[in-house]
């Protein structure tokens, strides 16, 4: 009865007694949530239009944030070294297109989810050749990101606000609008979903495949930036951040692999559900329940609904 | 002109439906394991211990995660985990009761991580493809998590770290401190002899044909009478008892101590390039690929400082380390571009000209 009361009722009471505990637990879960979105965006981009499980993704995060910080490490003005970082993201979708998907196409996706893990290797060691392996400052006063934190007096106590976490949000909000109204109004963001349908009805009414992987390989590449700066002004940028990106996978998984506003959501649901699972029955099971809490969410929610919460329902013919 | 099919025929169905048809072959295999027992003997400590040990249980680990992605067609990412359920399983075995042999409890401690394989095996039947893959995540990242957090899994020892007491076999010592790497060598090539025989008579038998039925289409299989459910929980649970011994051996004959941190998401993902690179649904496949994997960033490493240095470039540890990751990616990419299908399909093609040579057909 005793370990009942601790994990259904305990919790609770303690939500109900420090509601400013609990906000404030909410609100770093959604931040976390909005970045792991940010991640995932990424893989839903590529494996929409291409059907690759992009494991470099983590990857490209670090690749895009380091070559920001080193090339102003550099002495180049943080703007255009922010441009410059683009356009290597850019370079990359050309490569990667030319060099790996071109010559793979058609084969199974699991050789190309493989190819991904080349891909993975090849960039860190590439990265740490160029960058080293030392854990870089994130540039965040060069980039005009707001510093700080604000408290504010609520509910008996304080939630202290982290600036940086509210411009993470509106930032990754933006994105992903940007991203939503490119793919629903431009020529490029319908091909995009054309391709995403059926590849072989997107060639036969014209549509350029190549061309197609490189932009959302170099779409991904800019999310990857994007969620670098975000992640390295948060926790620096460092190889260890491409562990980050697995997490990004259950928040998949919640959301379906094809879907955009299932990336979003799901990423806000990780995002708390682990945190919130952390702070109240973390110390049930003497903490650390982070590091899994977040899979097995997804396990579980994918005994119900396999094809996630917004994926394509999967319909099986022989 | 030493390798042709001319002249041996197939009188029975036994000799028909034999593994090595041709007697070439079964001569090759047999002077293999002579080469491999010889090995012990004839090479030195570095080899045994730095290359051929980790090699044999690495093959191992790949030919238990080949039952289950290459013959089932399960996607798990969980082998790192699983592997050490067998490692830790086998510790607390072993220190329980010394006074059965460590060998019996190595082939024991694989029966754990089977049961607890086929546990986090059971949404397989639900899902499939990379949802699965990131269901067996959870078992990756949980079961670490366990390792770290229990620490009767460790007898409460204060490092938390397993460490390979001294244990013998007829009076020699063949784990422990005292062990010689050509002892440890011995056995661990034993056992992964045994239990490779053992995986060719599965999956070349009835129920290795239920899984490749089930691994190229799973309605069809169910509709020829095939028990989806069981089948693929029995392909997770034998995976997980290779995976769970390899842990065991890698461990203790190897290593000889190890943290938790051995058995990391990284781990599971090193085993996976393994059985892709040697080739998805082939037992010779795991070999192949846990050589190439293995091995080449060793060669690599000795051979890179070797081949920069006429040049005047003086090159660190760390950079030969970057190097190394990026040569390893790149020949990833190039062998997966080359030949999709592993080193084992390249293998065969190679036979093939073999057979036929010196004419083209």
């Amino acid at each position: 009865m005793d370990i009942l009361y601790k994990v259904f009722v305990e919790p609770f009471v303690f939500m109900g007694e420090a509601p400013d505990l609990l906000i404030q637990t909410l609100w770093e879960g959604l931040v976390s949530g909005v970045l792991y979105a940010l991640i995932a965006l990424g893989f839903v981009l590529i494996f929409k239009a291409s059907g690759v499980f992009n494991f470099a993704q983590g990857i490209m995060v670090v690749f895009a944030a380091l070559i920001l910080v080193g090339l102003y490490e550099k002495g180049v003005p943080a703007f255009l070294a922010l441009i410059l970082a683009a356009a290597a993201m850019l370079v990359l979708a050309v490569v990667v297109e030319r060099v790996v998907l071109r010559p793979l196409v058609n084969q199974p996706d699991i050789i190309l989810f493989m190819a991904t893990f080349g891909l993975t290797y090849l960039l860190i060691g590439f990265g740490e050749l160029i960058f080293g392996g030392n854990p870089r400052e994130m540039i965040t006063g060069a980039l005009f990101l707001p510093q700080g934190t604000t408290e504010i007096d609520a509910l008996g106590g304080s939630i202290r606000l982290q600036h940086l976490d509210i411009a993470a949000a509106v930032i990754a909000s933006i994105m992903i609008g940007l991203l939503a109204v490119f793919f629903s109004k431009t020529r490029i963001g319908r091909a995009l979903r054309a391709v995403a349908d059926s590849h072989k009805a997107a060639l036969s009414v014209g549509i350029s495949l190549n061309q197609i992987w490189v932009i959302v390989w170099f779409a991904a590449g800019l999310v990857a930036l994007v969620a670098g700066i975000m992640w390295g002004a948060r926790s620096g940028v460092s190889f260890s951040l491409q562990i980050i990106a697995l997490k990004a996978l259950p928040v998949l998984i919640l959301g379906g692999f094809t879907s955009i506003p299932g990336a979003i959501i799901g990423g806000l649901i990780i995002g708390v559900g682990e945190k919130v699972g952390e702070f109240y029955w973390g110390p049930l099971v003497g903490g650390g329940v982070e590091t899994w809490l977040a899979y097995v969410i997804a396990l579980l929610f994918l005994l119900y609904r396999p094809q996630g919460l917004f994926g394509e329902k999967i319909i099986e013919r022989i | 002109m030493l390798y042709r099919e001319a002249g041996q025929f197939k009188t029975n169905y036994v000799s028909d439906s034999a593994i090595f048809p041709l007697r070439e072959d079964r001569i090759g295999l047999g002077l293999i394991i002579l080469a491999a027992y010889a090995l012990a003997f004839l090479g030195n400590s570095f080899l045994l211990q730095a290359v051929m040990i980790p090699f044999l249980v690495f093959s191992l680990a790949s030919i238990g995660l080949n039952i289950l992605t290459g013959y089932t067609g399960l996607l798990s990412l969980g082998t790192g985990a699983f592997m050490g359920v067998g490692a830790y399983a086998c510790y607390k075995l072993m220190t329980a009761f010394p006074e059965v042999n460590v060998i019996v409890w190595i082939f024991v401690s694989g029966f754990f991580s089977a049961a607890v394989g086929a546990l986090f095996g059971l949404p397989s039947l639900r899902i499939k493809g990379f949802y699965l893959a990131v269901a067996t995540l959870a078992a990756q990242f949980f079961l670490q998590w366990c390792f770290i957090r229990i620490p009767w899994l460790v007898n409460y020892n204060v490092s938390g770290a397993l460490d390979a007491p001294l244990r013998t076999l007829f009076g020699i010592p063949i784990m422990g401190p005292n062990a010689t790497p050509q002892v440890r060598y011995l056995v661990v090539l034993t056992i992964v002899i045994l239990l490779t025989w053992l995986a060719s008579n599965l999956v070349h038998g009835r129920i290795g044909r239920m899984w490749i039925a089930i691994r190229d289409m799973d309605l069809a299989a169910e509709l020829m009478g095939i028990r989806p459910l069981q089948t693929k929980l029995l392909a997770f649970a034998v995976s997980s008892y290779y995976c769970g011994v390899a842990g065991a051996l890698l461990v203790f004959l190897w290593y000889g101590g190890a943290e938790y941190d051995v058995f990391n998401i990284n781990q599971s993902f090193f085993i996976l390039f393994m059985v892709i690179i040697g080739g998805l649904g082939s037992l010779i496949g795991s070999f192949f690929g846990a050589a190439l994997i293995f091995i080449m960033p060793i060669v690599l490493g000795i051979v890179l400082p070797a081949a920069l240095s006429p040049f005047g470039i003086a090159v660190g540890a760390d950079t030969i380390e970057h190097l190394r990751f990026i040569i390893v990616g790149a020949l990833i990419i190039f062998f997966l571009i080359v030949e999709p299908h592993g080193l084992a399909r390249l293998w065969q093609i190679g036979k093939q000209k073999l057979l036929v040579w010196p004419f083209p057909y």
